[in-house]
Protein backbone atom coordinates (compact mmCIF):
# COMPACT_ATOMS: atom_id res chain seq x y z
CA UNK A 1 0.00 0.00 0.00
CA UNK A 2 1.37 3.35 -0.95
CA UNK A 3 1.23 6.22 1.50
CA UNK A 4 0.24 9.64 0.17
CA UNK A 5 2.78 12.34 0.86
CA UNK A 6 1.73 15.03 3.27
CA UNK A 7 2.00 18.52 1.85
CA UNK A 8 1.21 21.43 4.16
CA UNK A 9 -1.71 23.51 2.86
CA UNK A 10 0.45 26.65 3.07
CA UNK A 11 3.02 25.04 0.84
CA UNK A 12 0.39 23.81 -1.61
CA UNK A 13 -1.17 27.25 -1.96
CA UNK A 14 2.22 28.87 -2.31
CA UNK A 15 3.23 26.44 -5.05
CA UNK A 16 0.02 27.09 -6.93
CA UNK A 17 0.35 30.85 -6.54
CA UNK A 18 3.95 30.72 -7.77
CA UNK A 19 2.89 28.64 -10.73
CA UNK A 20 0.07 31.05 -11.67
CA UNK A 21 2.25 34.11 -11.17
CA UNK A 22 4.98 32.68 -13.38
CA UNK A 23 2.47 31.97 -16.13
CA UNK A 24 1.06 35.48 -15.94
CA UNK A 25 4.50 37.09 -15.88
CA UNK A 26 5.36 35.43 -19.19
CA UNK A 27 2.65 37.53 -20.91
CA UNK A 28 2.43 41.26 -21.46
CA UNK A 29 0.77 43.74 -19.11
CA UNK A 30 -2.11 46.12 -19.53
CA UNK A 31 -3.30 49.39 -18.01
CA UNK A 32 -6.84 50.66 -17.54
CA UNK A 33 -7.34 54.30 -16.60
CA UNK A 34 -10.03 56.90 -16.31
CA UNK A 35 -9.77 59.74 -18.80
CA UNK A 36 -11.87 62.77 -19.72
CA UNK A 37 -14.47 60.84 -21.74
CA UNK A 38 -14.58 57.55 -19.85
CA UNK A 39 -12.26 54.58 -19.35
CA UNK A 40 -9.35 53.55 -21.57
CA UNK A 41 -7.88 50.04 -21.57
CA UNK A 42 -4.42 49.97 -23.11
CA UNK A 43 -2.58 46.69 -23.53
CA UNK A 44 0.68 45.64 -25.02
CA UNK A 45 -0.48 43.17 -27.65
CA UNK A 46 1.36 42.59 -30.91
CA UNK A 47 -1.53 40.52 -32.29
CA UNK A 48 -4.23 42.30 -34.21
CA UNK A 49 -6.67 39.40 -34.02
CA UNK A 50 -6.26 37.74 -30.62
CA UNK A 51 -7.71 40.43 -28.41
CA UNK A 52 -7.04 41.06 -24.75
CA UNK A 53 -9.84 43.50 -24.07
CA UNK A 54 -13.36 43.34 -25.41
CA UNK A 55 -17.00 44.20 -24.91
CA UNK A 56 -19.18 42.38 -22.39
CA UNK A 57 -22.25 44.59 -22.29
CA UNK A 58 -23.48 48.12 -22.96
CA UNK A 59 -21.24 49.77 -20.35
CA UNK A 60 -19.00 46.87 -19.34
CA UNK A 61 -15.64 45.85 -20.76
CA UNK A 62 -13.41 42.89 -20.04
CA UNK A 63 -9.64 42.54 -20.25
CA UNK A 64 -7.36 39.67 -19.43
CA UNK A 65 -3.66 38.90 -19.25
CA UNK A 66 -1.88 35.58 -19.05
CA UNK A 67 -2.93 32.48 -20.94
CA UNK A 68 -5.09 33.47 -23.91
CA UNK A 69 -7.36 30.43 -24.08
CA UNK A 70 -8.14 30.68 -20.38
CA UNK A 71 -9.09 34.35 -20.26
CA UNK A 72 -10.94 34.09 -23.57
CA UNK A 73 -13.24 31.39 -22.22
CA UNK A 74 -13.81 33.58 -19.15
CA UNK A 75 -14.72 36.43 -21.51
CA UNK A 76 -17.32 34.29 -23.31
CA UNK A 77 -18.78 33.23 -19.95
CA UNK A 78 -19.13 36.91 -19.03
CA UNK A 79 -20.90 37.77 -22.31
CA UNK A 80 -23.31 34.87 -21.83
CA UNK A 81 -24.03 35.69 -18.24
CA UNK A 82 -24.59 39.38 -19.02
CA UNK A 83 -26.83 38.72 -22.05
CA UNK A 84 -28.90 36.19 -20.12
CA UNK A 85 -29.34 38.57 -17.22
CA UNK A 86 -30.32 41.43 -19.53
CA UNK A 87 -32.83 39.19 -21.33
CA UNK A 88 -34.33 37.84 -18.15
CA UNK A 89 -34.52 41.15 -16.31
CA UNK A 90 -33.56 44.48 -17.85
CA UNK A 91 -30.48 45.95 -19.47
CA UNK A 92 -29.84 48.26 -16.53
CA UNK A 93 -29.70 45.29 -14.13
CA UNK A 94 -26.46 44.05 -15.66
CA UNK A 95 -23.57 45.30 -13.53
CA UNK A 96 -19.84 44.82 -13.27
CA UNK A 97 -19.78 44.09 -9.55
CA UNK A 98 -21.89 40.97 -9.86
CA UNK A 99 -19.84 39.85 -12.89
CA UNK A 100 -16.61 40.42 -10.96
CA UNK A 101 -17.95 38.29 -8.10
CA UNK A 102 -18.90 35.48 -10.47
CA UNK A 103 -15.43 35.61 -12.01
CA UNK A 104 -13.87 35.56 -8.55
CA UNK A 105 -15.95 32.48 -7.70
CA UNK A 106 -14.91 30.52 -10.73
CA UNK A 107 -11.24 31.55 -10.62
CA UNK A 108 -11.03 30.94 -6.84
CA UNK A 109 -12.73 27.57 -7.20
CA UNK A 110 -10.27 26.51 -9.89
CA UNK A 111 -7.34 27.76 -7.81
CA UNK A 112 -8.14 25.57 -4.82
CA UNK A 113 -9.88 22.55 -6.34
CA UNK A 114 -8.48 21.89 -9.78
CA UNK A 115 -5.19 20.30 -10.74
CA UNK A 116 -3.94 23.51 -12.33
CA UNK A 117 -4.86 27.06 -11.33
CA UNK A 118 -5.83 29.51 -14.09
CA UNK A 119 -2.82 31.51 -15.24
CA UNK A 120 -4.81 34.69 -15.71
CA UNK A 121 -5.61 38.02 -14.16
CA UNK A 122 -8.63 39.88 -15.38
CA UNK A 123 -10.18 43.28 -15.29
CA UNK A 124 -13.88 44.11 -15.38
CA UNK A 125 -14.62 47.78 -16.01
CA UNK A 126 -17.96 49.51 -15.87
CA UNK A 127 -18.60 53.00 -17.11
CA UNK A 128 -20.77 55.03 -14.74
CA UNK A 129 -23.14 57.81 -15.73
CA UNK A 130 -20.61 60.20 -14.17
CA UNK A 131 -16.87 59.58 -13.58
CA UNK A 132 -17.66 59.00 -9.89
CA UNK A 133 -19.72 55.98 -10.90
CA UNK A 134 -16.92 54.30 -12.86
CA UNK A 135 -15.83 50.93 -11.50
CA UNK A 136 -12.63 48.99 -12.14
CA UNK A 137 -12.38 45.47 -10.69
CA UNK A 138 -9.15 43.55 -10.67
CA UNK A 139 -9.53 39.78 -10.22
CA UNK A 140 -6.35 37.86 -9.40
CA UNK A 141 -5.40 34.28 -10.25
CA UNK A 142 -6.58 33.05 -6.82
CA UNK A 143 -9.96 34.77 -6.95
CA UNK A 144 -9.04 37.84 -4.93
CA UNK A 145 -11.09 40.85 -6.06
CA UNK A 146 -9.81 44.38 -5.67
CA UNK A 147 -11.56 47.53 -6.82
CA UNK A 148 -9.12 50.22 -7.78
CA UNK A 149 -9.47 53.72 -9.14
CA UNK A 150 -8.48 55.79 -11.05
CA UNK A 151 -6.22 53.22 -12.73
CA UNK A 152 -5.33 49.53 -12.67
CA UNK A 153 -2.26 47.71 -13.92
CA UNK A 154 -2.49 43.95 -14.41
CA UNK A 155 0.04 41.46 -15.70
CA UNK A 156 3.65 40.61 -15.04
CA UNK A 157 5.90 43.43 -13.93
CA UNK A 158 3.17 45.61 -12.48
CA UNK A 159 5.20 47.46 -9.85
CA UNK A 160 7.44 49.28 -12.31
CA UNK A 161 4.51 50.12 -14.57
CA UNK A 162 2.35 51.24 -11.65
CA UNK A 163 5.05 53.62 -10.43
CA UNK A 164 5.37 55.14 -13.90
CA UNK A 165 1.59 55.54 -14.32
CA UNK A 166 1.15 56.98 -10.82
CA UNK A 167 3.88 59.57 -11.47
CA UNK A 168 2.21 60.91 -14.62
CA UNK A 169 -1.50 60.35 -13.94
CA UNK A 170 -3.87 63.28 -13.45
CA UNK A 171 -7.65 63.53 -13.52
CA UNK A 172 -9.32 64.44 -16.80
CA UNK A 173 -6.49 63.59 -19.16
CA UNK A 174 -7.42 63.61 -22.83
CA UNK A 175 -7.43 60.43 -24.92
CA UNK A 176 -4.16 61.47 -26.53
CA UNK A 177 -2.56 62.09 -23.13
CA UNK A 178 -3.63 58.73 -21.63
CA UNK A 179 -2.49 56.83 -24.73
CA UNK A 180 0.95 58.42 -24.55
CA UNK A 181 1.11 57.95 -20.79
CA UNK A 182 0.26 54.26 -21.06
CA UNK A 183 2.64 53.76 -23.96
CA UNK A 184 5.47 55.26 -21.93
CA UNK A 185 4.55 53.16 -18.89
CA UNK A 186 4.35 49.90 -20.83
CA UNK A 187 7.55 50.56 -22.79
CA UNK A 188 10.87 49.61 -21.28
CA UNK A 189 14.21 51.39 -21.65
CA UNK A 190 15.32 48.88 -24.28
CA UNK A 191 12.09 48.73 -26.21
CA UNK A 192 9.78 51.58 -27.13
CA UNK A 193 6.28 50.45 -28.10
CA UNK A 194 4.54 51.64 -31.27
CA UNK A 195 0.92 51.75 -32.35
CA UNK A 196 1.20 48.27 -33.84
CA UNK A 197 2.28 46.85 -30.45
CA UNK A 198 -0.69 48.30 -28.59
CA UNK A 199 -4.35 47.45 -28.29
CA UNK A 200 -6.58 50.31 -27.16
CA UNK A 201 -10.25 49.93 -26.29
CA UNK A 202 -12.49 52.54 -24.74
CA UNK A 203 -15.70 52.85 -22.78
CA UNK A 204 -16.91 56.26 -23.88
CA UNK A 205 -19.46 58.38 -22.06
CA UNK A 206 -21.08 59.58 -25.28
CA UNK A 207 -24.77 58.91 -24.70
CA UNK A 208 -25.07 55.90 -26.98
CA UNK A 209 -26.26 52.54 -25.62
CA UNK A 210 -23.15 50.54 -26.46
CA UNK A 211 -20.24 52.54 -25.07
CA UNK A 212 -17.48 50.13 -26.06
CA UNK A 213 -15.15 51.17 -28.86
CA UNK A 214 -11.98 49.68 -30.30
CA UNK A 215 -9.44 52.23 -31.51
CA UNK A 216 -8.09 51.41 -34.96
CA UNK A 217 -4.33 51.20 -35.36
CA UNK A 218 -4.08 54.23 -37.65
CA UNK A 219 -6.11 56.45 -35.33
CA UNK A 220 -3.90 55.32 -32.45
CA UNK A 221 -0.78 56.06 -34.49
CA UNK A 222 -2.09 59.59 -35.07
CA UNK A 223 -2.45 60.09 -31.31
CA UNK A 224 0.98 58.85 -30.26
CA UNK A 225 3.79 61.39 -30.37
CA UNK B 1 -26.89 34.54 -11.11
CA UNK B 2 -24.55 31.64 -11.79
CA UNK B 3 -22.10 31.45 -14.65
CA UNK B 4 -23.52 29.36 -17.50
CA UNK B 5 -20.74 26.75 -17.80
CA UNK B 6 -21.20 23.81 -20.20
CA UNK B 7 -19.25 20.68 -21.09
CA UNK B 8 -17.45 21.08 -24.41
CA UNK B 9 -19.90 18.89 -26.36
CA UNK B 10 -22.87 20.91 -25.10
CA UNK B 11 -21.44 24.37 -25.54
CA UNK B 12 -23.91 26.64 -27.35
CA UNK B 13 -21.14 28.67 -29.04
CA UNK B 14 -22.37 32.06 -30.20
CA UNK B 15 -26.02 30.99 -30.53
CA UNK B 16 -28.12 32.91 -28.01
CA UNK B 17 -31.28 30.85 -28.68
CA UNK B 18 -29.43 27.62 -27.91
CA UNK B 19 -27.98 29.21 -24.78
CA UNK B 20 -31.51 30.06 -23.60
CA UNK B 21 -32.59 26.45 -24.19
CA UNK B 22 -29.62 25.10 -22.22
CA UNK B 23 -30.45 27.24 -19.19
CA UNK B 24 -34.16 26.42 -19.41
CA UNK B 25 -35.39 29.78 -20.69
CA UNK B 26 -36.53 28.58 -24.11
CA UNK B 27 -38.63 31.30 -25.66
CA UNK B 28 -40.23 28.90 -28.14
CA UNK B 29 -42.76 27.38 -25.78
CA UNK B 30 -45.73 25.38 -27.01
CA UNK B 31 -48.81 27.52 -26.96
CA UNK B 32 -52.16 26.06 -26.03
CA UNK B 33 -54.94 26.58 -28.52
CA UNK B 34 -55.21 30.32 -28.40
CA UNK B 35 -56.98 30.93 -31.69
CA UNK B 36 -60.17 31.82 -29.82
CA UNK B 37 -58.45 34.55 -27.82
CA UNK B 38 -58.51 38.12 -29.06
CA UNK B 39 -54.80 38.75 -29.16
CA UNK B 40 -53.46 42.09 -30.40
CA UNK B 41 -52.35 41.88 -34.00
CA UNK B 42 -50.03 44.27 -35.74
CA UNK B 43 -50.60 45.03 -39.40
CA UNK B 44 -49.11 46.72 -42.46
CA UNK B 45 -45.37 47.05 -43.03
CA UNK B 46 -43.48 47.84 -46.23
CA UNK B 47 -39.86 48.10 -47.35
CA UNK B 48 -38.44 49.41 -50.63
CA UNK B 49 -34.99 49.43 -52.09
CA UNK B 50 -33.69 52.80 -53.22
CA UNK B 51 -30.46 54.40 -54.40
CA UNK B 52 -27.89 53.77 -51.65
CA UNK B 53 -30.05 51.78 -49.27
CA UNK B 54 -33.53 50.78 -48.18
CA UNK B 55 -36.51 52.52 -46.60
CA UNK B 56 -38.85 50.68 -44.22
CA UNK B 57 -42.20 51.76 -42.82
CA UNK B 58 -44.95 50.39 -40.63
CA UNK B 59 -48.24 51.77 -39.32
CA UNK B 60 -48.82 52.11 -35.56
CA UNK B 61 -52.12 50.32 -34.98
CA UNK B 62 -52.60 47.02 -33.14
CA UNK B 63 -56.05 45.45 -33.22
CA UNK B 64 -57.84 42.78 -31.18
CA UNK B 65 -60.69 41.61 -33.35
CA UNK B 66 -62.61 44.75 -34.30
CA UNK B 67 -61.15 46.84 -31.47
CA UNK B 68 -58.08 49.04 -31.59
CA UNK B 69 -55.88 47.82 -28.76
CA UNK B 70 -52.85 50.04 -29.24
CA UNK B 71 -52.26 53.22 -31.21
CA UNK B 72 -48.53 53.63 -30.86
CA UNK B 73 -47.03 50.23 -31.65
CA UNK B 74 -43.61 50.37 -33.24
CA UNK B 75 -43.49 47.66 -35.88
CA UNK B 76 -40.31 48.84 -37.54
CA UNK B 77 -37.43 48.21 -35.19
CA UNK B 78 -33.72 48.75 -35.54
CA UNK B 79 -31.97 45.37 -35.45
CA UNK B 80 -28.43 46.78 -35.38
CA UNK B 81 -26.53 49.70 -36.93
CA UNK B 82 -27.21 48.66 -40.52
CA UNK B 83 -30.42 46.66 -40.48
CA UNK B 84 -34.01 46.75 -39.34
CA UNK B 85 -36.97 44.40 -38.91
CA UNK B 86 -40.61 45.13 -39.59
CA UNK B 87 -43.21 42.78 -38.19
CA UNK B 88 -46.83 41.92 -38.88
CA UNK B 89 -48.79 39.33 -36.94
CA UNK B 90 -49.56 38.50 -33.31
CA UNK B 91 -48.01 41.34 -31.30
CA UNK B 92 -46.74 39.32 -28.30
CA UNK B 93 -44.72 36.68 -30.15
CA UNK B 94 -43.64 39.28 -32.73
CA UNK B 95 -42.15 41.59 -30.10
CA UNK B 96 -40.46 38.65 -28.40
CA UNK B 97 -39.04 37.53 -31.73
CA UNK B 98 -37.61 40.97 -32.46
CA UNK B 99 -36.09 41.22 -28.98
CA UNK B 100 -34.46 37.81 -29.39
CA UNK B 101 -33.26 38.67 -32.85
CA UNK B 102 -31.60 41.89 -31.66
CA UNK B 103 -29.98 40.01 -28.80
CA UNK B 104 -28.80 37.20 -31.08
CA UNK B 105 -27.07 39.66 -33.43
CA UNK B 106 -25.35 41.46 -30.57
CA UNK B 107 -24.49 38.22 -28.75
CA UNK B 108 -22.90 36.76 -31.86
CA UNK B 109 -20.89 39.92 -32.46
CA UNK B 110 -19.56 39.94 -28.89
CA UNK B 111 -18.74 36.24 -28.64
CA UNK B 112 -17.20 35.96 -32.11
CA UNK B 113 -15.53 39.37 -32.10
CA UNK B 114 -17.04 40.39 -35.45
CA UNK B 115 -20.55 41.10 -36.70
CA UNK B 116 -22.72 38.66 -38.67
CA UNK B 117 -23.04 39.35 -42.40
CA UNK B 118 -26.37 40.76 -43.60
CA UNK B 119 -27.18 37.45 -45.27
CA UNK B 120 -26.35 35.64 -42.00
CA UNK B 121 -28.77 37.88 -40.11
CA UNK B 122 -31.53 37.23 -42.65
CA UNK B 123 -30.93 33.50 -42.30
CA UNK B 124 -31.00 33.72 -38.52
CA UNK B 125 -34.37 35.48 -38.59
CA UNK B 126 -35.70 32.74 -40.85
CA UNK B 127 -34.85 30.18 -38.16
CA UNK B 128 -36.71 32.23 -35.56
CA UNK B 129 -39.80 32.35 -37.80
CA UNK B 130 -39.57 28.60 -38.39
CA UNK B 131 -39.29 27.94 -34.65
CA UNK B 132 -42.49 29.90 -34.23
CA UNK B 133 -44.37 27.57 -36.61
CA UNK B 134 -46.17 25.56 -33.88
CA UNK B 135 -47.47 28.84 -32.46
CA UNK B 136 -48.40 30.04 -35.98
CA UNK B 137 -50.50 26.89 -36.39
CA UNK B 138 -52.39 27.98 -33.27
CA UNK B 139 -53.10 31.37 -34.74
CA UNK B 140 -50.03 33.28 -33.51
CA UNK B 141 -48.57 33.98 -36.91
CA UNK B 142 -45.54 36.29 -37.17
CA UNK B 143 -44.38 37.46 -40.60
CA UNK B 144 -41.41 39.82 -40.62
CA UNK B 145 -39.57 41.80 -43.27
CA UNK B 146 -35.83 42.16 -42.87
CA UNK B 147 -33.89 44.92 -44.63
CA UNK B 148 -30.48 46.44 -44.34
CA UNK B 149 -27.47 47.99 -45.99
CA UNK B 150 -24.94 45.43 -47.14
CA UNK B 151 -21.48 46.99 -46.93
CA UNK B 152 -19.97 44.22 -49.09
CA UNK B 153 -22.08 44.95 -52.16
CA UNK B 154 -22.67 48.61 -51.17
CA UNK B 155 -26.42 48.53 -51.59
CA UNK B 156 -29.65 47.92 -49.71
CA UNK B 157 -31.12 44.41 -49.58
CA UNK B 158 -34.46 43.16 -48.38
CA UNK B 159 -36.12 39.86 -47.51
CA UNK B 160 -39.62 38.71 -46.74
CA UNK B 161 -40.66 35.52 -44.98
CA UNK B 162 -43.55 33.14 -44.79
CA UNK B 163 -44.85 31.44 -41.64
CA UNK B 164 -42.72 28.34 -42.23
CA UNK B 165 -39.51 30.35 -42.18
CA UNK B 166 -39.28 30.50 -45.98
CA UNK B 167 -36.93 33.35 -46.84
CA UNK B 168 -37.24 35.26 -50.09
CA UNK B 169 -34.90 38.01 -51.14
CA UNK B 170 -36.71 40.77 -53.02
CA UNK B 171 -34.97 43.10 -55.41
CA UNK B 172 -37.51 45.94 -55.48
CA UNK B 173 -40.04 46.25 -52.67
CA UNK B 174 -42.11 44.16 -50.29
CA UNK B 175 -45.24 44.56 -48.17
CA UNK B 176 -46.65 42.40 -45.40
CA UNK B 177 -49.71 42.31 -43.12
CA UNK B 178 -53.42 42.86 -43.60
CA UNK B 179 -53.00 45.98 -45.76
CA UNK B 180 -50.34 44.27 -47.87
CA UNK B 181 -52.37 44.20 -51.07
CA UNK B 182 -53.19 47.92 -51.14
CA UNK B 183 -49.74 49.00 -50.02
CA UNK B 184 -47.94 46.84 -52.56
CA UNK B 185 -50.17 48.10 -55.38
CA UNK B 186 -49.05 51.66 -54.64
CA UNK B 187 -45.42 50.54 -54.56
CA UNK B 188 -45.83 48.54 -57.77
CA UNK B 189 -47.21 51.56 -59.65
CA UNK B 190 -44.66 54.15 -58.53
CA UNK B 191 -41.44 52.32 -57.72
CA UNK B 192 -38.44 52.99 -59.98
CA UNK B 193 -34.98 51.45 -59.87
CA UNK B 194 -33.23 54.81 -59.27
CA UNK B 195 -35.63 56.20 -56.66
CA UNK B 196 -33.84 58.40 -54.09
CA UNK B 197 -34.08 57.97 -50.32
CA UNK B 198 -36.29 61.05 -50.02
CA UNK B 199 -38.63 59.85 -52.78
CA UNK B 200 -38.76 56.39 -51.22
CA UNK B 201 -39.81 57.93 -47.88
CA UNK B 202 -42.67 59.73 -49.64
CA UNK B 203 -43.61 56.55 -51.52
CA UNK B 204 -43.86 54.34 -48.43
CA UNK B 205 -45.85 57.05 -46.63
CA UNK B 206 -48.32 57.07 -49.51
CA UNK B 207 -48.47 53.25 -49.59
CA UNK B 208 -49.38 53.18 -45.89
CA UNK B 209 -51.96 55.92 -46.43
CA UNK B 210 -53.75 53.90 -49.12
CA UNK B 211 -53.55 50.74 -46.98
CA UNK B 212 -55.06 52.53 -43.98
CA UNK B 213 -57.73 54.05 -46.22
CA UNK B 214 -58.96 50.62 -47.32
CA UNK B 215 -58.01 48.33 -44.42
CA UNK B 216 -59.57 48.89 -40.98
CA UNK B 217 -56.72 47.10 -39.18
CA UNK B 218 -54.10 49.53 -40.53
CA UNK B 219 -53.74 52.87 -38.79
CA UNK B 220 -53.38 56.08 -40.79
CA UNK B 221 -51.60 59.26 -39.70
CA UNK B 222 -53.27 60.48 -36.50
CA UNK B 223 -52.96 64.27 -36.77
CA UNK B 224 -55.10 64.81 -33.68
CA UNK B 225 -52.69 62.92 -31.42
CA UNK B 226 -49.58 63.57 -33.51
CA UNK B 227 -49.01 59.83 -34.18
CA UNK B 228 -47.35 59.03 -37.51
CA UNK B 229 -46.11 55.75 -38.98
CA UNK B 230 -42.58 54.66 -38.19
CA UNK B 231 -40.45 55.33 -41.28
CA UNK B 232 -36.72 54.64 -41.32
CA UNK B 233 -33.96 54.72 -43.90
CA UNK B 234 -30.90 52.48 -43.78
CA UNK B 235 -27.91 53.63 -45.82
CA UNK B 236 -24.15 53.51 -45.51
CA UNK B 237 -24.54 56.06 -42.70
CA UNK B 238 -26.64 53.60 -40.71
CA UNK B 239 -30.21 53.31 -39.48
CA UNK B 240 -32.03 56.61 -39.23
CA UNK B 241 -35.62 57.17 -38.24
CA UNK B 242 -37.52 59.90 -40.10
CA UNK B 243 -38.68 62.53 -37.56
CA UNK B 244 -42.43 63.04 -37.05
CA UNK B 245 -42.16 66.65 -38.21
CA UNK B 246 -41.02 65.48 -41.68
CA UNK B 247 -43.80 62.91 -41.82
CA UNK B 248 -46.34 65.56 -40.79
CA UNK B 249 -45.45 67.67 -43.83
CA UNK B 250 -45.41 64.63 -46.15
CA UNK B 251 -48.89 63.64 -44.95
CA UNK B 252 -50.25 67.16 -45.24
CA UNK B 253 -49.27 67.06 -48.94
CA UNK B 254 -50.92 63.63 -49.34
CA UNK B 255 -54.16 64.69 -47.62
CA UNK B 256 -54.32 67.90 -49.68
CA UNK B 257 -53.96 65.76 -52.81
CA UNK B 258 -56.78 63.49 -51.62
CA UNK B 259 -59.04 66.52 -51.00
CA UNK B 260 -58.52 67.69 -54.57
CA UNK B 261 -59.34 64.32 -56.12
Amino acid sequence: MSMPYYVAPEQMMKDRADFARKGIARGKSLVALQYSEGIAIIAENPSNTLRKSSEIYDRIAFAGVGKYNEFDSLRVLGVRSADLKGYQFSREDVDARSLANQYAQIIGQTFTHEVKPLEVEILVAELGVTPAGDQLFHIMYDGTVIDEKPFIVIGGDTDTIKTKVAAAFKDNLSLQEVCNLARAALSSDERKLHASDLEVTLLQRNGSRRCFKRLAEDSLAALLN
Amino acid sequence: MKFPVFPIDQDPGSNFGELLKRVGLSPFADYANVSQLDIPHATTCVAVRCAGGVVMAGDRRATSGNLISHRTMEKVVQADDFSGVAIAGAAGPAMEMVKLFQLQIEHYEKVEGQPLSLEGKANQLSMFVRNNLPAAMQGLMVVPIFAGYDAHVEQGRLWDYDATGGRYEETDFVATGSGQLHASTVLRVSWRRDISVGEAIELVSRALWEASDADSATGGPDVLRGIYPVVASITKDGFSRVPDSDLASIYSVITTGVQQR
